[in-house]
C-alpha cells in the first residue's frame, strides 16, 4: 500500500510497465528530461534511458505515425499528447491508420499503442488546454477508450492498457492529478473494461467518468443530506462500455443522469442516453437527463465554472428526474 | 541497439546539457550589423542606413517591449493573469521584424509575439485578455494587421500562406509574415506551409525565432542542420540573422518583405536568439537547462548592445535613456490599470459568437442556463 497522487500513480504504473516488458517505450514532447509538463513521466528517462523514453520532435502526427511503425516492429509504444487540444494534428494517424490496421491486415498486424491524453477543464488554463475530445475517439471503430478517476485506477489501468493488444486512448483527468489515495500496488481491483459502482444508492443512478466522478460523489453526499440516495457509476471504459453494470443499476433505481464535461450533441453522453433508454425502457420513471458542458468551444477560464457540470447542476437534474 | 540522435548523451549530466544547448551557431552565416559590444559592423549582403531618430526609436521600442513583458510577468505573479509567455531576450528579433512590417503587411503570431504586436500598434492591454482568462483574444485582426494569437503550434503558418495567396490574387502590394518557433519547425503544418508558399510563390516571410528551446527540448530534438538551411529544400532562400541584433533583423526582414512584395516568393528567416525566461510562467527551466547558458546569453543582451551603440556614437545620452525609462514606466502603469480593469465576462456570454448565423441549439442552451442562473437569484 502506498499513498499516491493520481499523477504519481500513473508514473509508478508506467515504471512497472517499462520494467515488465522491454518492448514498452514512451514517446512524446517533453516526456524525457523534463518528465512531462505534469511530471507523469518524471524520472523514467533517467532510469530507462533515451532509447526507451524518447523526447520527440514537436509533431503529434509524427509521434503517432512513428508509433505505428514501431508497433509493427514489435514495440509497445506509449505516446503522450501534451494536452487534449493538441491531439488533432495526430487525428489522421489515429483515425485512419491506428484504428484500422488490424482490420485491414485481417488480424495480422496488432497495434498495441497507448495514447495518453490529459483532458478536461477546471485548471484555469488558456484555450486548447481544457477540452474533452473523447467522443471523437469513441466514435471511431477500431479504437478503445478508457479513463481513470482516482489514483488506484490510474496505477492499474495504465498498466492494463499498455499490456493490451489493441490501440487504446487513455484519457487522464488533469485536474485530478493531485488527488491522493492509498493504492494497493499488489493486486488489481478490477479488469480494465469493467465499470465500477463507486457509491451505492437506490433513488437514481449517476453515470459518469474521469474528472466528473469526484464531482458526482460530492453531489451524492450532498443529496444524502436531503434524504436522496444516489448510486454513482464510474464507467472507466468509455469504449466499449460495460453495459451490464450500467443497466443493472438503472434498472434498480429507475432514474438515470449522465454527467460529463463534453458537450452533449452527437456525443458519448448521447450514446449512453440512447442505450439506457433502449435497454431500460420499461424500468425508467423519467427520461435520461444529461449534465454536461455546453455546445460551445471550451470557454475562457474566468467562466469555466459556469460551463462545467457542478454540484448544483447535477442535483438540479436529479430533482427534475425524481419529480417526473 | 543504435543510439538516438544526440549520440545518447546522458540526459542528466551537466556537460551534456551545455553542449546540446549552445549550438555551433555563430559561424560566418550569421548576419550581424551590431556586435554584442555595440559596435557597428558591415555585412556584404545587408545594410541599414537609418537616421538618428530611427535608431533611437528602435532602442525605445526594445525598452518598451521588455517593459510590457516585465509588467505582465509581475501581474501573473500577483494572480492578475493566469499565465504569461515571456519574450525576455527576444526583443530585438520582434522589434526588428515588427518595425519592418508596414500597414500593407499582415502578421500571424504565436502566443509570444507581444513585441510584434506593439510595433503593429496593438495596445498591450489587448493581449492580456487571453492570459487573464476573460476572453480568447477577441481583437479584430484586420484593425492592425495582427492576427489572433495561435497556441496550436504551427497552424498559423498555413493561415499566413493562405493570406499571402490572397494578396497575390488581389494583385495587392503587401506581404504576410508568419511567426513560429524552432520547435514548430517540426510540425507538419509548417512544412506544408513551406511547400505551398514555394509552389505558389506566395508573398510571405517565414520568421522563425530560434530561441534554442521548445519548452524543455533543445534545438537538437528538432533538427540536425541549421533551420534556415531547410528553406533550400523547399525551393526558397533561407537566412540566419543574429536575433539579438535589432539592426540586422530589421535589415534582413525588410529585404525579405521587399522580395515578397515584388513577387519573388517566400523567404525563411531564422532569428538566432534565446529565451531568457521560462517557457511560460508555469515552467521551471532549472529542470532542464543550466544557469551558465543563460549567463552566456546575457552577454548578448539585445538592449544593452543597442544602448552601447547609441552612447558610443553619441546618438543617445543619459537624458535620452532616462526619458525612455520614464515612458516605459508610463506604459507599465497603463498596462497594470488596463489589466485590472478587464472584468470577468457574464457567464451567459459564453454562447456568443460561436456562429455568425446563430444556432437553435445554442438558443436553447442559453435559455436553459439563463433560467438556471435566475433560479439562484430568486432563491436569494
Ligand atoms: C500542436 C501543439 N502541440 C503541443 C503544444 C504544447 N506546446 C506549447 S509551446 C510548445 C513549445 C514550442 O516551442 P517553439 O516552437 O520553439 O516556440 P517557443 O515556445 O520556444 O517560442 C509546446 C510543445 C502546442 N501548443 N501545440
Ligand atoms: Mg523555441
Amino acid at each position: 500500500m502506498a499513498t499516491l497522487t493520481l499523477g504519481k500513480a500513473l508514473n509508478e504504473g508506467l515504471r512497472k510497465s517499462l520494467e515488465d516488458d522491454s518492448k514498452v517505450i514512451i514517446m512524446g514532447e517533453d516526456v524525457g528530461r523534463l518528465g512531462g509538463v505534469f511530471r507523469v513521466t518524471d524520472g523514467l528517462q533517467k532510469d530507462f534511458g533515451e532509447d526507451r523514453v524518447i523526447d520527440t520532435p514537436l509533431a503529434e502526427s509524427g509521434i503517432i505515425g512513428t508509433a505505428v511503425g514501431l508497433a509493427i516492429r514489435g514495440f509497445r509504444p506509449v505516446c503522450e499528447i501534451q494536452f487534449d487540444g493538441f491531439v488533432f494534428p495526430a487525428f489522421d494517424q489515429i483515425v485512419s491508420q491506428v484504428a484500422k490496421m488490424h482490420y485491414r491486415s485481417a488480424g495480422h498486424v496488432k497495434l498495441p499503442i497507448t495514447i495518453r491524453i490529459p483532458y478536461g477543464g477546471g485548471i484555469g488554463a488558456v484555450e486548447h488546454h481544457s477540452e474533452s475530445p473523447e467522443s471523437y475517439f469513441c466514435h471511431t471503430p477500431g479504437l478503445k477508450v478508457v479513463t481513470c478517476s482516482n489514483p488506484v485506477d490510474a496505477y492499474w489501468m495504465i498498466q492494463q492498457t499498455v499490456a493490451n493488444d489493441d490501440p487504446v486512448v487513455f484519457f487522464e483527468p488533469k485536474r485530478r492529478y493531485w488527488d491522493k489515495a492509498d493504492v494497493d500496488t499488489v493486486t488489481a481491483s478490477r479488469e480494465l473494461w469493467d465499470a465500477a459502482v463507486v457509491r451505492s444508492g437506490t433513488d437514481a443512478t449517476v453515470i459518469t467518468y474521469g474528472p466528473s466522478v469526484k464531482t458526482c460523489l460530492e453531489a451524492a453526499a450532498a443529496a444524502e443530506t436531503e434524504g436522496r440516495s444516489l448510486e454513482v457509476v464510474d464507467l472507466r471504459a468509455l469504449s466499449p462500455i460495460d453495459w451490464p453494470t450500467v443497466i443493472d443499476s438503472v434498472t434498480k433505481t429507475q432514474h438515470a443522469i449522465v454527467v460529463c464535461e463534453a458537450p452533449t450533441y452527437a456525443s458519448l453522453s448521447s450514446e449512453i442516453a440512447a442505450r439506457v433508454s433502449e435497454k431500460c425502457f420499461f424500468s425508467l420513471e423519467a427520461p435520461v437527463f444529461r449534465v454536461t458542458g455546453f455546445s460551445t468551444p471550451y470557454p475562457t477560464s474566468r467562466i469555466e465554472e459556469d460551463y462545467l457540470p457542478d454540484l448544483d447542476r447535477i442535483l438540479d437534474a436529479v430533482d427534475r428526474s425524481l419529480a417526473y | 541497439m543504435s543510439r538516438a540522435p544526440g549520440g545518447g548523451k546522458g540526459a542528466a549530466t551537466a556537460s551534456a546539457l551545455s553542449v546540446q544547448a549552445v549550438q555551433p551557431s555563430e559561424g560566418p552565416e550569421l548576419v550581424q550589423l551590431l556586435t554584442p559590444e555595440g559596435e557597428r559592423v558591415e555585412h556584404p549582403d545587408y545594410s541599414l542606413d537609418l537616421d538618428e531618430e530611427a535608431y533611437r526609436g528602435l532602442y525605445r521600442d526594445l525598452v518598451m517591449v521588455r517593459r510590457i513583458d516585465t509588467e505582465a510577468t509581475a501581474l501573473q505573479r500577483q494572480g492578475e493573469l493566469g499565465l504569461w509567455a515571456s519574450l525576455l531576450g527576444q526583443e530585438a528579433a520582434q522589434v526588428g521584424a515588427g518595425r519592418s512590417l508596414t500597414e500593407r503587411d499582415f502578421a500571424f503570431p504565436t502566443y509570444r509575439e507581444h513585441g510584434v504586436a506593439y510595433c503593429k500598434g496593438v495596445d498591450p492591454v489587448t493581449l492580456l485578455g487571453l492570459f487573464r482568462g476573460v476572453n480568447q483574444g477577441g481583437w479584430n485582426p484586420r484593425d492592425k494587421g495582427f492576427q489572433l494569437y495561435t497556441i496550436v503550434i504551427g497552424s498559423q503558418t498555413l493561415h499566413a500562406t493562405g493570406y499571402a495567396m490572397g494578396i497575390q490574387r488581389d494583385g495587392a502590394d503587401g506581404a504576410a509574415m508568419a511567426f513560429f518557433g524552432d520547435g514548430a519547425s517540426s510540425q507538419g503544418d509548417v512544412n506544408e506551409a513551406f511547400v505551398w508558399a514555394s509552389v505558389f510563390q506566395a508573398p510571405i516571410v517565414f520568421f522563425c525565432q530560434n530561441n534554442q528551446w521548445a519548452i524543455s527540448e533543445p534545438l537538437e530534438r528538432q533538427s540536425r542542420i541549421p533551420l534556415y538551411q531547410r528553406a533550400r529544400g523547399f525551393g526558397f532562400p533561407g537566412v540566419r540573422v543574429d536575433g539579438n541584433d535589432v539592426l540586422a533583423v530589421r535589415a534582413v526582414t525588410e529585404a525579405a518583405l521587399e522580395r515578397a512584395r515584388e513577387g519573388s516568393g517566400p523567404t525563411l528567416i531564422e532569428a538566432f536568439t534565446y529565451r531568457m525566461g521560462p517557457h511560460t510562467t508555469s515552467d521551471d527551466p532549472t529542470r532542464y537547462r543550466l544557469a551558465a547558458e543563460l549567463e552566456t546569453w546575457k552577454l548578448k543582451d539585445p538592449i544593452e548592445r543597442m544602448k552601447a551603440y547609441l552612447s558610443r556614437s553619441g546618438m543617445g545620452n543619459g537624458e535620452f535613456f532616462d526619458q525612455v525609462d520614464k515612458a516605459a514606466d508610463e506604459l507599465a502603469a497603463h498596462i497594470r490599470a488596463g489589466c485590472l480593469a478587464l472584468a470577468d465576462p457574464d457567464p451567459i456570454t459564453l454562447f456568443d459568437h460561436v456562429y455568425a448565423g446563430g444556432s437553435s441549439l445554442l438558443d436553447e442552451e442559453r435559455e436553459q442556463l439563463a433560467t438556471y442562473l435566475a433560479s439562484f437569484e430568486a432563491a436569494r
